[in-house]
């Protein structure tokens, strides 16, 4: 019956990486806001492996590797940044974050 | 069938937990929903070929890093009275609206059969089984200087961190 093709991935992907924008909008935790940032990741990588399996080609596994270990780096220094941020301010809204305002 | 069974109770798992993800009030909850995006995501990349990366999916997202998260959550508390006032006027309905409208046209394109995303060619018949030992052929052959810039990229990260979230007041008067 219902054959799932390439474009169901495609589709799913850009649903998730829509909702990930649209959390990154609606929200003011700077660590809810790191989560979208995770989901919008995530479905770029699942365009990835669509694409891989789709040209029958492993350099997109490999990309979505590389993705994986920025998105780890960058988990680590945003999260310490909100740490240090928190231990300032008492909050992790991103509203508050206004020290540098002329 | 279960071809379509394996990818739809993935997806709509994956959709849910985004939303948790975007919506719940808790953090914890929040990470809880993130974990569920992340797990579906890697059943979705085994129906794919990509066992590999599924399972380094696992290990790196679902395990690492939302350790990470709910460290850092327990750390500086649930922030539970997040602020509900918008600092741009309308902000959260303006956005909550276009992105709502988004999100049920790219429903709408996928159970409609007239439309097809350009794809150029049409899908490969055979199959490449992303294991690791063709991962590890490609990476440390045709990407070997990107292999090599993430491993100073991950040093510069830890040490970043490490600097960051090390409170250089409260260890000088402890000493």
């Amino acid at each position: 019956m219902l054959e799932v093709t390439t474009d169901w991935y495609l589709t799913l992907a850009a649903m998730l990486f829509a909702i990930g924008f649209m959390g990154m909008m609606i929200r003011k935790n700077a660590l809810i806001m790191f989560m979208c940032i995770e989901l919008m990741l995530n479905a770029v990588n699942l365009t990835f492996i669509s694409a891989s399996k789709h040209f029958g080609q492993i350099d997109g596994q490999v990309f979505v590797f590389f993705v994986l270990v920025v998105a780890a780096a960058e988990v680590v220094v945003g999260l310490a940044i909100i740490v240090s941020i928190f231990r300032k301010q008492s909050s992790a809204s991103v509203d508050v974050l206004n020290v540098s305002r002329g | 069938m279960v071809e379509a069974l394996l990818f739809f109770a993935p997806a709509s798992l994956i959709i849910i937990g985004a939303l948790i993800v975007i919506f719940a009030r808790n953090p914890v909850h929040n990470a809880m929903g993130l974990v569920m995006t992340l797990v579906s995501l890697a059943i979705i990349y085994i129906t794919l070929n990509a066992t590999f990366v599924a399972m380094v999916q696992m290990l790196v997202y679902a395990g690492a890093v939302m350790t990470l998260f709910l460290f850092v959550i327990m750390m500086i508390g649930v922030d539970k009275k997040e602020q509900s006032t918008d600092s741009i006027k309308g902000q959260t309905f303006l956005v909550s609206g276009v992105f709502l409208i988004l999100i049920s046209l790219l429903a709408y394109v996928a159970v409609s059969s007239d439309f097809t995303w350009d794809l150029w060619f049409p899908p490969v018949e055979y199959d490449v089984e992303g294991t690791p030992q063709l991962i590890a052929g490609v990476l440390f052959t045709d990407w070997i200087l990107p292999f090599e810039i993430i491993s100073i990229l991950l040093i510069v990260a830890t040490a970043a961190a490490i600097a960051l979230a090390y409170d250089i007041k409260k260890r000088s008067s402890n000493a």
